[in-house]
Formats: C-alpha cells, sequence, structure tokens
C-alpha cells in the first residue's frame, strides 16, 4: 500500500493505492451516491448508482480501485440519466404510504428519489404478491424492499450468521423494449432486481441466527425492522444520546433513541439503540438490551443514612466490573483512604494474567485490538467462546475471513456450530478442556520465528517432531492416446467415409507411493488427525497478516500463569498481533485502576452483586445506583480505547460518588475524576467533557483516547514451562462448561425485556437425542463443590456433547459447581 | 384594487387641528377646569342611550346571532373519517406534530390486532395553538382539518381536542353531513388534469 493522489471533479486528493473510489471521495467529503455499499463489507454492485467516470471509463465507485493520477468524474450527463432512471426503477410499485412506515425520515429511497429529481414515473412492471413476514424478531416487508441486498451482505461478510439470502420473486418479465430505451445499467440493475426478494436460508420462516438486528439496522428503506419498534415512533421525534454499550469489553458505540414515554408520561424512555453500521457492527445485546435502567424515583434518605453505616463498619467492598472508570477510581481512592479490601474475582484473575504476560512481554497491554484483527487475514482464537464472550471479536474474525479472504482457527473444547458455519477456512480443533497449553505450544511451534524463540522451548518443540513414512495416493494426469473414428466428408469425392482419428487425451490416474513427512506429536496430542496441517497449509497460502484472539478460559485455568507467559512468547516471537479479551464490560479499566485483593474481610459491601450490604442498580439492593444508560464516565474497551458514555435517562437517586463524598473525597459529579485516572496504566488527563465520541467519514474512530501504550520491565525469569499432561475427559461424568447464550452477559441483559433467551443446563441437540435426557426437564447438576437444580435447554447454537450453564441468571448459582475454570466435572440427574 | 395598489399617500396626509398643549401649571389647570365642566362624558353617554331606545341596531347581537364562519375559517379542530368504511383517516404518519409550529400535538401510536399502525392517544394543546392550519395543510389523508367552532372559552379546553369527539360522529356520516374542509390542505380543483400519471402495466 502506498500513497497516491487521484483527481475528482477537479480535486485533488490523497489515498492509498488500491482504495475504493467510494472510500476515497467519502473520506474526502466528495459526494457519491451508493445504496448497496457498506463501508467494511465486500461491495455488492446490486444498486449501480455509484456510477462515475474514471479515465472516461464508466466503473463503479464501489468496487473500481484507484491507481495513481486517474481522473475521475462524478456528474456526467450520461450518469445523471442512469441516475434518475436507478431511482425510478426502484419507486416502480414501492408503495406510496410512507406515513406508515417506520423507516419514513430516515428513508434512503425518500432521499435519493428526491436528490435526483424524480418527479415523474417512466416504467412499469406487474408486481407479485408480496405480503409481509413475521420472522421473529426482525420483520420482513417485501413490499417495501429494494433488493439492496445490505441486509444479505452484513450477515455474510460481517455477522457470519449467513441467515439471509436472494430467493426467486416470480412474476413477469421486463417488457422487452425497455432494453433498447432505458439507460444500460438502470436497465441491468432493474432486470436483476425484479427477479429477486429477501428470503432466510434455514428454509422456515422464522429467523434461526445470534439475532443482532443488523440487517434491520442496515436496511435503507421500511423492509426489515425490528419486530419490538414497529409503529412505536417516528425518526425524527427521537433524540439520539452517543453513548458506550455496557454489556461486553467490546465497547461498541451506540445511540440511545430517546423520546418521552407517551402523551401524559413526560418521562424519557428509550426506543431503539442505533449504530454507526458502516464502522461498528452491534450484537443483539447491545441492539435489544436497552431497558435496564433502574428507575428511582426520589432519594432515599433512610437507605443513604444506612449505606453510609454500612460502608463505615465494612472492611471489604465486593463488585463486579459493569462499572465505569470513574467509579472503579472511587473505589481504589476509598482503599487508599480507608483500607478497604476491594474483592472482584474475574477482574482480579484477569489483572493476574495480564501481570503474568508483562513479565515476559515487557509491555503493560497487548499489541493488537480488534480494529487490527478485522483486517488481518489468518485469525487464532484460543479460550474463548467467542460468540458470546465478545460477539465483536467474532465480527472481526468472520469478517477477516470474509473480505480479505483470510482464514482462522478455532481452538475450543465447545463444537460449535455458529463458529463452523462462517466459512469454509475456518478450522475449529475442539481439544479436551485443559489443553489450552497445548495448543499454545501448537501455535508457537506453528507460526514463532524460531531464530526468535528460546533455545530450551525450541529443544522442547523439536522433541515432539519425528519422521515417519506414509504411503499417500496421489492423483496424476497421464496421457493417452485413443483412436477414435469419425465420420467425414471427404472433400474430393464429396462422399461421407469413416477415418481414423488419434486423440490425445489426459486421464486421472491414482498412484501410491511413500514419502516421508514431518510427525508432530502435538497434533495427536490435542487429538488431530494428519489432514490438519494438509488443510491448514492451504488456509496458510497467501497470508501475511495474523492476529490471536486470548479469552476468558485462561484466566483461571489451573496454569493460567505459565500460559500467559506463552501467550506473550508467542506476541513477542512472532508476527501475530494479540488481542485478550477483558471478561465484562469494564474489566481492563477495573484492573488498571484498582488494587485488588483476594481474600474478603468480615463485613462485605457489595455493589451490583449480593453481599452483607447490597448497593445495586439492578433495583434489588439495599440502596440504589444508577445503571449504565443512566450514568456518564468512561469504559475501557478490548481495544484499549477509554469510551465516554452518556446518560439516555434520568435518575433522581444516590450515586456512587454522593457516598464517597459523604465519606470525605470531595468531587461534585462522577466525572470529575475523568481527568485524574491512573496515569501509570496509560490513562490520560483529559477532562470528561472534551471526549469525542464520534465516526469520522473516513470510518477513523475519534472515540475518547487510546490507553498509552506502557512498557514495563521484564521479570529477569523469561522460562516457560512445559505442558501438564492433565485434561478432563469425559467419563460417566458429564463436562460442564461456564458460559452464557449469545445475547446474554448479566443480570443486566437478563433485565431487559426484549432479551428473552431462558436460563438454564444447555444441552445441544445431537446430545439430547441421543440421551435420554428431553428439553424442559427438570435436573440436579451436581459434583464435589455443589449442587444445582435447573431446566434443560435444548440449545442449536453448540453441539457435541459439553453441556453449558449460564451466570446471566443470578437464580441459578452456576458458578458453585466451578473452582474458577470454567470447565469442570459434573454428574446430572433428573429430579 | 387601484385604491389599493397606490400605496403613495403621503400627498392626503393632512393636520388635525389640536391646540398647543399648555407647559405652566396655571395653563393645565385651566385645561382641567375646561374639561371637567363641558360635560363632555354626557354627550357619549346620550348618543348610547338615544340609539338604544331608537332600536336601530347594526352590529350582531352576539350571542343570540353568529355570523356565518366562512369554509376556510381555522377553529377547533376536526378529524375526519372514510366515506367509503367510516374508518377515521388519520394513520398516524405523525407529520402534523412535525410541523406544528407551536409544538402542541403529540401522539401516540403503536401495532394493531391487524399489524396497521394505530393512533393510541392524540392530543393538541390548544392553550398554545395558534390555529395557523399547517397541521391541515401537511396532513396527507385530509384527516386534520379545521372546524367552525371558535367559541373555545372552558375551564378545561382539553375537552374541545379529545380524539374521539374530534371524530366526526357516525351519525354524521349515516346521514352524510361530514364536511370536507375547504381551507389549507384541501385538494385544488383541477388536480386530476395537472399531475403526471403513473404508467401501469395492468
Amino acid at each position: 500500500m502506498s500513497k497516491i493522489t487521484i483527481n475528482i471533479d477537479g480535486k485533488e486528493i490523497e489515498t492509498e493505492e488500491g482504495e475504493y473510489i467510494l472510500n476515497a471521495a467519502r473520506a474526502n467529503d466528495i459526494f457519491i451516491p451508493a445504496i448497496c455499499y457498506l463501508t467494511r463489507c465486500s461491495p455488492t454492485l446490486a444498486c449501480r448508482i455509484c456510477l462515475v467516470e474514471a479515465d472516461g471509463k464508466q466503473v463503479y465507485a464501489c468496487n473500481a480501485k484507484s491507481k495513481d493520477g486517474m481522473n475521475i468524474t462524478t456528474k456526467t450527463e450520461t450518469i445523471a440519466k442512469e441516475h434518475r432512471a436507478i431511482m425510478e426503477v426502484y419507486d416502480v410499485n414501492h408503495p406510496l404510504q410512507c406515513g406508515v412506515c417506520d423507516q419514513s425520515g430516515e428513508c434512503e429511497l425518500q432521499n435519493y428519489t428526491l436528490e435526483m429529481g424524480v418527479d415523474s414515473q417512466s416504467y412499469a412492471v406487474k408486481d407479485v404478491d408480496r405480503s409481509s413476514h413475521d420472522w421473529g424478531h426482525i420483520h420482513y416487508d417485501p413490499g417495501l424492499c429494494i433488493v439492496c441486498e445490505r441486509c444479505v451482505t452484513v450477515c455474510k461478510d460481517m455477522i457470519g450468521d449467513n441467515s439471509l439470502k436472494t430467493v426467486p420473486r416470480g412474476g413477469d418479465a421486463l417488457e422487452a423494449e425497455y432494453k433498447e430505451s432505458m439507460p444500460k445499467d438502470a436497465y441491468s440493475m432493474w432486470n436483476k432486481l425484479n427477479k429477486s426478494l429477501i428470503g432466510l436460508t434455514n428454509g422456515t420462516d422464522v429467523l434461526d441466527c445470534t439475532s443482532c438486528g443488523e440487517c434491520a439496522a442496515v436496511c435503507p428503506v421500511g423492509a426489515l425492522v425490528d419486530t419490538h419498534f414497529m409503529y412505536k415512533s417516528n425518526a425524527w421525534e427521537l433524540t439520539q444520546i452517543p453513548a458506550t454499550c455496557g454489556h461486553c469489553s467490546a465497547g461498541c458505540q451506540i445511540y440511545y433513541d430517546v423520546k418521552h414515554t407517551s402523551v401524559s408520561d413526560d418521562t424519557r424512555k428509550i426506543y431503539r439503540v442505533m449504530n454507526e453500521w458502516n464502522y461498528v457492527s452491534l450484537c443483539g445485546a447491545g441492539r435489544y438490551g436497552f431497558d435496564y435502567e433502574n428507575r428511582v424515583a426520589s432519594k432515599d434518605e433512610k437507605a443513604f443514612a444506612s449505606a453510609i453505616e454500612a460502608f463505615k463498619k465494612a472492611d471489604t467492598i465486593e463488585f463486579t466490573s459493569t462499572i465505569t472508570n470513574e467509579e472503579a477510581f472511587i473505589l481504589q481512592s476509598l482503599k487508599e483512604k480507608y483500607g478497604y479490601k476491594l474483592i472482584n474475582k474475574e477482574a482480579k484473575s484477569f489483572q493476574t494474567f495480564l501481570k503474568n504476560y508483562s513479565e515476559v512481554s515487557g509491555s503493560m497491554l497487548y499489541s493488537g485490538d480488534l480494529e487490527l484483527t478485522h483486517n488481518c487475514n489468518f485469525v487464532i482464537s484460543i479460550g474463548a467462546a467467542l460468540k458470546s464472550d465478545n460477539p465483536n471479536a467474532r465480527y472481526a474474525l468472520n469478517n477477516s475471513m470474509t473480505v480479505n479472504k483470510g482464514a482462522g482457527l478455532y481452538f475450543h473444547p465447545v463444537k460449535d456450530p455458529i463458529i463452523e458455519g462462517l466459512g469454509k477456512s475456518i478450522m475449529t480443533v475442539e481439544h479436551a478442556p485443559l489443553q489450552e497449553e497445548v495448543a499454545l505450544y501448537l501455535i508457537l511451534d506453528l507460526f514463532a520465528d524460531k531464530e526468535k524463540l528460546p533455545v530450551n522451548v525450541l529443544e522442547y518443540l523439536e522433541g515432539f517432531h519425528s519422521k515417519k513414512t506414509i504411503t499417500v495416493e496421489e492423483t496424476i494426469k497421464e496421457e493417452i492416446v485413443e483412436i477414435v473414428k469419425e465420420m467425414k466428408l471427404n472433400e474430393e469425392t464429396g462422399v461421407e467415409e469413416e477415418v481414423e482419428v488419434e486423440m490425445k487425451k489426459m486421464v486421472p490416474k491414482k498412484v501410491s507411493k511413500e514419502v516421508e513427512v514431518d510427525d508432530n506429536a502435538l497434533l495427536e496430542i490435542l487429538g488431530l488427525d494428519d489432514s490438519f496441517m494438509e488443510t491448514l497449509e492451504k488456509n496458510l497460502n497467501k497470508k501475511d497478516s495474523f492476529a490471536m484472539i486470548v479469552g476468558e478460559d485462561m484466566y483461571n485455568h489451573p496454569n493460567s500463569k505459565n500460559i500467559a507467559r506463552l501467550v506473550a512468547l508467542v506476541e513477542k516471537c512472532s508476527e501475530i498481533k494479540l488481542t485478550i479479551i477483558p471478561p465484562l464490560t469494564n474489566s481492563l479499566g477495573v484492573s488498571l485502576i484498582c488494587e485488588l485483593d483476594d481474600k474478603r474481610g468480615s463485613f462485605t459491601v457489595g455493589y451490583n452483586t449480593k453481599a452483607d450490604f447490597t448497593i445495586s442498580a439492578l433495583g434489588d439492593g439495599d440502596l440504589d445506583m444508577p445503571a449504565m444508560n443512566q450514568q456518564e464516565g468512561t469504559l475501557t474497551s478490548i481495544n484499549k480505547r477509554v469510551n465516554p458514555t452518556n446518560a439516555a435517562l434520568p435518575y433522581y437517586g444516590y450515586e456512587l460518588n454522593d457516598i464517597a463524598n459523604e465519606l470525605g473525597l470531595v468531587s461534585e459529579q462522577t466525572i470529575d475524576y475523568t481527568p485524574s485516572l491512573a496515569a501509570k496504566a496509560g490513562f490520560k488527563d483529559v477532562n470528561f467533557d472534551d471526549l469525542p465520541n464520534h465516526y469520522e467519514n473516513d470510518g477513523s474512530e475519534h472515540r475518547g483516547y487510546l490507553l498509552e501504550d506502557i512498557k514495563v520491565k521484564e521479570g529477569s525469569n523469561q522460562n516457560v514451562e512445559p505442558f501438564s499432561d492433565e485434561k478432563l475427559l469425559r467419563d460417566a461424568e458429564m463436562i460442564i462448561y461456564l458460559a452464557n447464550p449469545v445475547r446474554q452477559f448479566t443480570e443486566f441483559t437478563h433485565k431487559t425485556t426484549n432479551l428473552d433467551e431462558v436460563s438454564g443446563l444447555y444441552l445441544s441437540e445431537e446430545f439430547l437425542a441421543s440421551s435420554e435426557f428431553k428439553e424442559g426437564q427438570s435436573v440436579r447438576v451436581k459434583n464435589s463443590n455443589g449442587e444445582i437444580v435447573v431446566n434443560i435447554v435444548s440449545d442449536n447454537k453448540i453441539a457435541g456433547d459439553i453441556a453449558v450453564l449460564p451466570t446471566f441468571d443470578t437464580k441459578i448459582n452456576s458458578e458453585a459447581l466451578f473452582n474458577g475454570y470454567r470447565f469442570n466435572k459434573a454428574s446430572i440427574e433428573r429430579v | 384594487m387601484e385604491q389599493f395598489n397606490n400605496r403613495n399617500v403621503s400627498n392626503e396626509y393632512f393636520l388635525v387641528d389640536i391646540e398647543d398643549y399648555p407647559t405652566d401649571g396655571w395653563g393645565k389647570f385651566k385645561r382641567v377646569v375646561k374639561r371637567t365642566f363641558r360635560a363632555e362624558l354626557f354627550v357619549g353617554l346620550w348618543v348610547v342611550l338615544r340609539e338604544m331606545i331608537k332600536f336601530d341596531i347594526h352590529t350582531v347581537s352576539y350571542p343570540e346571532e353568529k355570523m356565518p364562519i366562512g369554509p376556510r375559517y381555522r377553529a377547533v379542530h376536526e378529524m375526519k373519517r372514510l366515506w367509503e368504511s367510516d374508518a377515521e383517516r388519520c394513520i398516524g404518519c405523525g407529520l402534523c406534530e412535525k410541523i406544528c409550529i407551536s409544538n402542541c400535538i403529540r401522539m401516540d401510536t403503536k401495532i394493531d390486532a391487524e399489524s396497521r399502525k394505530e393512533v393510541s392517544e392524540y392530543t393538541i394543546n390548544l392553550g398554545r395553538c395558534i390555529y395557523c392550519g399547517y397541521c391541515a395543510e401537511v396532513c396527507p389523508e385530509l384527516a386534520i382539518t379545521h372546524g367552525g367552532e371558535y367559541e373555545n372559552a372552558s375551564e378545561q379546553r382539553e375537552q374541545f381536542i379529545d380524539f374521539k369527539t374530534m371524530l366526526t360522529p357516525l351519525e354524521a356520516m349515516k346521514a352524510g353531513t361530514q364536511l370536507e374542509f375547504e381551507g389549507f390542505g384541501a385538494i385544488t380543483p383541477h388536480e386530476d388534469e395537472r399531475v403526471k400519471k403513473t404508467p401501469l402495466a395492468y
């Protein structure tokens, strides 16, 4: 990639070699109309409206790459004619009922029809029956659909569910005379449009996907809408509050669309969540899980007084990571002032993992982020149930495979049909639990630069290699000569006669031969067969940028220290860009700001978690706190970015800052602490109100700031241990895994009305079919740690025979069965 | 129209014969005495009394007598029904709410049992309404219009704009007495001839 200069409409602009003309124009505020193109996805070429003239030739700006010195004209007479014709075609048979369309006011068909000045119609075709479909959480009205295929594109290229496709429309063909009379591109666009509509790939009439709602977000017209939003409000009535999603560590930028509740109730209410879909894609939790606010009518002075008393009495504060950086800072300041013990289990293990990682890597934080992962072409994921732990990491993996022609390697014990369904070039390795170390050694073996590896590791790895002789069957092509009889006209006599002709043909032939190959014992330990290396080599072809995502399974692994060091070693000795997924919303911020303790004292105050005295934003505590959509503050995301979030809804009760003020800290607002966050961890001295929260036209992210890359001293001991042979294998007991279904993260997502996942013991469909258990049955899950009684839920988003227990529903005390590590064994019996 | 078109009125100004204002205290005193004892007040009272006795009244004797209201008059709003089905015309598009310059219209919509958009609440704050007629003009369905009811002095003006009372009563629909509003937003005459026809493939 090198910088080049192109000329668009007389304006010299600088861009990258090979950048699409459309993106180059957009980055420089030059308007080229485009409907079907999505910035981070591959060009669809359905709408053809982005027509421009490049060096005298008509090209589509969305898929024509810029070359140095290119001369581009966006407005010519022919292009204007095409534009007008294309918009007229889109308006053919489109209902003129904008008044009852949810997209009205933000409809691209309305906008472009006006932009192109369409005031009359010249084309017509008989319409077919296009009645609407209720697809579950999405409503599809084919009558409004302009088949730009944006939904199909985003589902395939970004999300990876591949749930949508174009289906035949039926009906009449276009009148033949249009082919002559119409502008060329408009005609071919119409010809294609007239043959298709959008349908589901699963053959039913109900969506069965990970329910992210991105298809409805990108729909330029009102064809795809969120069922919960139908006819609730017009777009122009809603005020957009820029915020940061508070459900997981991805920290996606979202807009809360708010309006008064009703004619008689003036209280603000969130009607929906919108995103800048060109630059950020949301998951179902972010999009539909917005009404988790804690409505408090007034300040409860009595509860506040008892809270102060409890704080004075307490020696421990326990909290979860669903808090802002500022709140974490308040807790840390309280610790410094009064010597509280700070307990946060999941952040503590993450903090320890990062510390161990730093000792070998020499930097406080990992080198990569999800944006880099998007742009790589080989992504490795290890130790994460990617689709539910961090949906955006999965989008990055999928996006890198589809758009960059990349490939992926997914290590996880739980077989995952969603990940397998991402594409042909994803390889999944279902190793046994506890074998994450082996997998890391395999990654070192496969990807590390052998010269950079420490000698002992190199020797250790070489110990697994041996030569073996195998017989391979090869298909070679052999030339054979056949004599064929043919009838041929004799030109002299004019009579047809038989002639013998020699025909040369290539025929495939199977040959067996013996070859000496490298045998990698690590593969065998992980339960992989020989075809793995073959496929991997094929997948590694032409790959030049690598990324690795490390997840939550590792932080509480019995050998997590060694794992953290191995992870650092992978990053150090290879070109792999590393991203470590923080387990919860602000685990990264908490682990950078707070000094966390291991053991609690005698009296504990819990923040969003049950304790002797509980302050909670869930509405079930002794004193109410504001939920994430009612607060302002900053959150530290997986991308090492400190993102600001704003209050979408009012809150009239007490907040943590009030308690802190009462206890002797002085600050009018919580956000007054923003500039003083831990500078030694990379936070910057910036006021909250100066933090931006938007994307620019060229896709650059202007949200908060990036944490400074702080170098730390490498530990004197750089050694990594060999892997332990321990692994969990299924015997009479089942293997259980602690993970939430997609769209659920915490009690906050559980509280929302639109996220209706049922909690229970998740078993895969295939396992249920082959066992005596049935969906809905109540079972007792028991092991040496404890026992719980739950209902069985059939889950088609997992496969294999590992049972999954969720954490989002605190009624099920799943954690009681685990020793920290996310896998364990347990027996399951019917109650 | 010529008299209106000629806006150059400067030539027709004339000075009214007004005495100079008194400047000193004595002058002012003299003016008060003069005005008081000339009984100007009674002159006026006499004129009123005389005309009352004559019973020759030139004004409308409101409220017994009311002037007819023009069809384009903009008073308290009405909601029209469809001639074909008696169903309410309002589709809840929210354009009146958007265009209202005094920001006095609010509506709630929802999806009804037949998956159609339904207006569940509709209010106009008559205390703020300036009767500009924009809502009627913008309404794509000729649903909200102005009516002739200008007497809206009441303890609660809300009763005038209850959605149910704004709607044409069903009896009026049966009797066919619903009046189309001729003011802002009404269809202009000969509209059909001026519209460019959309081709149809049927």
